[in-house]
């Protein structure tokens, strides 16, 4: 058994969340990058941060891997407040993959990753390196000179050089951003692993179907933090439950058969496909409310095709919020 | 309102520079020595820079020196051995400016100083770990340099000449100087490379920096002041002077946000 350094999981978990922030702010002069930004991270979490570009969010990891100070506010990471005397320390605890993976170009994949190692004063710099490169499929790449990587593949390199120090904490700044479907896809089998070992994620990402399969919560910053929470939990919290509801022929009389069903709200038309007949109902409870459609349509004597609950994607979600933001700014 | 000034308290801190918390670690600044000698091997511009500019200044002064008729007047004779010993200063002052300009504006255009510096090297040990990279091997070429000059004055030039070049205090005096402006011009360097926006704008400006420090040298070569060991030692020590202030100086305006944005924090 390989004897790691300080900074591995395999001691007891930490107590307390893994990231606090406290109404933070970073602006650049008279440039805001973010504001107010209060938000925390429970230890093993992946947490999807999203939001438009330039949206703050590189800035924001930068100033949480104490890269920048914030102009206001305060953090916990790891731990440790985020100050400049605790810096040293929260680095050994995180590994931050930046936007840009910033490889050396002339040296080789293996050198690149040794001259890492050798900064966070690591043994068994072999087998790390070597494990690290397994986990994002490189191995037979090592000796290459990293300006002979195709795009995607310096990025691999980018997210194996931040899992060398077995970090408990992993900020990842669009690790799939320029990844073919498949590469993308071993790096989200490579997230939901570490997250099974449980390592806490922080990801920044503009792929939102990537953050609905990968998240236990995301937040979406403009600026300002927008929202944040779970994404079924976004889903309602931004759009009313409805049913759909698809009949061979109009109903003669919807209203007295939608009338006082339990967890039905009210109705209307929808947008009729071909030719059937679309009824969109507000519910409180799909549950409740689906059965005793069904059974009333049957009773008012219509063919009952479809019946489906509303499903707004995490994408209707982020689109809904930001939307919102350009409107307020064009008045 | 005592929210807000909790906050301005918490945050106040993080503008000055690192603190002097816990030792430097000899792993980190070893691993980035070794990481920027395989780079200089690698990059074309730098090794061109570190092999030829030395050649260069150090075959001129030989073809100077034997140029020299036998008879040659004393004061003309002083005044070659001066431009002769000038310009091998040339060698480690300018040598360690050039290379040592890309220490952060060239990781900054390469993309390479932020993912550095998220990890726990401290801002002393990088500036340590820049500074012996670019040393050691100027360090190397000058006084190689240096000695094949000697050797070749020694060889072939005429005995009067080789006399005058082969002063002790002379000898002590190059030895002496050779690795003290090669640190001012890489201290001088860096501060440079901290605010360039580009490569080549850092390399001219520093290649300028470079400079003041020969004038002093300058003295002793041009026998303004007679060279003696004593004012030698005496002109080294006021370099290693200046050296330690610049390192210092350099040490204290180098800050993180500074190295990734090019600017100081708002
Ligand atoms: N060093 C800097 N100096 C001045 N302004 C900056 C600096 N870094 C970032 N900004 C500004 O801060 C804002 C937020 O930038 P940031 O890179 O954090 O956005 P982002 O959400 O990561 O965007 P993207 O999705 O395009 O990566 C932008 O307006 C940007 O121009
Ligand atoms: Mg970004």
């Amino acid at each position: 058994m390989e004897r790691e350094s300080a900074n591995t999981r395999d001691q007891a978990p930490p107590s307390g969340p893994a990231i606090v922030v406290e109404g933070l702010t970073k602006r650049f002069g008279g440039r805001t990058a973010f504001a107010d930004v209060t938000l925390s991270v429970e230890y093993g979490e992946v947490f999807g941060f999203l939001g438009p570009n330039g949206a703050g969010k590189s800035t924001t990891v930068r100033t949480l891997g104490t890269l920048l100070a914030p102009t206001s506010g305060s953090a916990t990471v790891a731990g440790l407040p985020l100050h400049p005397a605790n810096s040293g320390e929260i680095r050994r605890r995180i590994a931050v993959m930046p936007e840009s993976p910033g490889l050396y170009p002339r040296l080789s994949v293996a050198e690149n990753l040794d001259f890492f190692a050798g900064l966070y004063e690591l043994d068994h710099r072999r087998s790390r390196i070597e494990r690290s490169l397994r986990a994002v499929n490189l191995l037979d790449r090592a000796d290459d000179p990293c300006r002979s990587l195709s795009k995607g593949l310096r990025q691999r390199v980018g997210l194996a050089r931040a899992l060398l120090s077995d970090p408990r904490i992993l900020f990842l700044d669009e690790p799939t951003s320029g990844l073919d479907p498949l590469a993308a896809h071993d790096v989200h089998e490579l997230i939901d692993g570490l997250r099974k070992r449980g390592v806490t994620i922080f990801l920044t990402t503009h792929r939102l179907a990537e953050a609905e399969a990968l998240c236990d919560r995301v937040g979406i910053l403009n600026t300002t933090l927008r929202t944040i929470g779970r994404p079924d939990d976004l889903r309602e919290r931004l759009f009313a439950k409805t049913l759909e509801v698809s009949t061979r022929a109009p109903l003669t009389e919807p209203d007295s058969v939608f009338a006082d069903l339990p967890g039905v709200d009210g109705w209307r038309r929808g947008d009729d496909a071909g030719e059937h007949t679309t009824y969109v109902l507000t519910i409180t409870d799909a549950d409740l409310a689906a059965p005793a459609v069904a059974r009333a349509v049957v009773t008012g004597g219509a063919d009952l095709l479809t019946l489906n609950p509303s499903r707004h994607s995490l994408q209707e979600v982020y689109l809904q919020l930001v939307n919102e933001d350009v409107e307020a700014q064009a008045r | 309102m005592t929210k807000m000034t909790k906050m301005t308290n918490q945050v106040r801190p993080q503008q000055p520079t690192e603190r002097a918390t816990g030792r430097l670690s000899r792993t980190r600044i070893l691993a980035l020595v070794r990481k920027e000698l395989n780079d200089f091997r690698r990059n074309r511009l730098i090794a061109t820079t570190m092999a030829v500019m030395p050649l260069l200044f150090m075959i001129e002064p030989v073809i100077t020196v034997f140029k020299l008729p036998a008879n040659a007047p004393a004061s003309r004779l002083d005044a070659l051995v001066g431009v002769a010993t000038l310009e091998l200063m040339l060698i480690p002052a300018l040598v360690p400016a050039v290379v040592a300009s890309y220490a952060v504006v060239g990781e900054r255009e390469q993309g390479t100083l932020e993912p550095v510096l998220t990890t726990p090297i401290r801002p002393s040990e990088f500036l340590l770990g820049k500074a012996l990279a670019v040393f050691l091997p100027a360090l190397g070429v000058a006084y190689t340099m240096y000695g094949v000059f000697l050797a070749a004055v020694g060889l072939f030039a005429h005995a009067n000449v080789a006399h005058d070049i082969f002063e002790v205090p002379r000898i002590v005096a190059q030895l002496l100087f050779t690795p003290l402006l090669a640190l001012w011009s890489i201290w001088a360097a860096i501060a440079v490379s901290t605010r360039a926006g580009d490569v080549r704008v850092a390399q001219q400006l520093s290649s300028l920096a470079s400079l003041p420090p020969l004038a002093v040298t300058a003295l002793v070569g041009f026998d303004v002041v007679k060279p003696t060991t004593t004012v030698a030692v005496v002109i080294g020590a006021a370099l290693l002077l200046v050296d330690t202030v610049a390192w210092r100086l350099v040490s204290a305006f180098f800050h993180s946000e500074r190295l990734v944005t090019g600017a100081k924090p708002a």
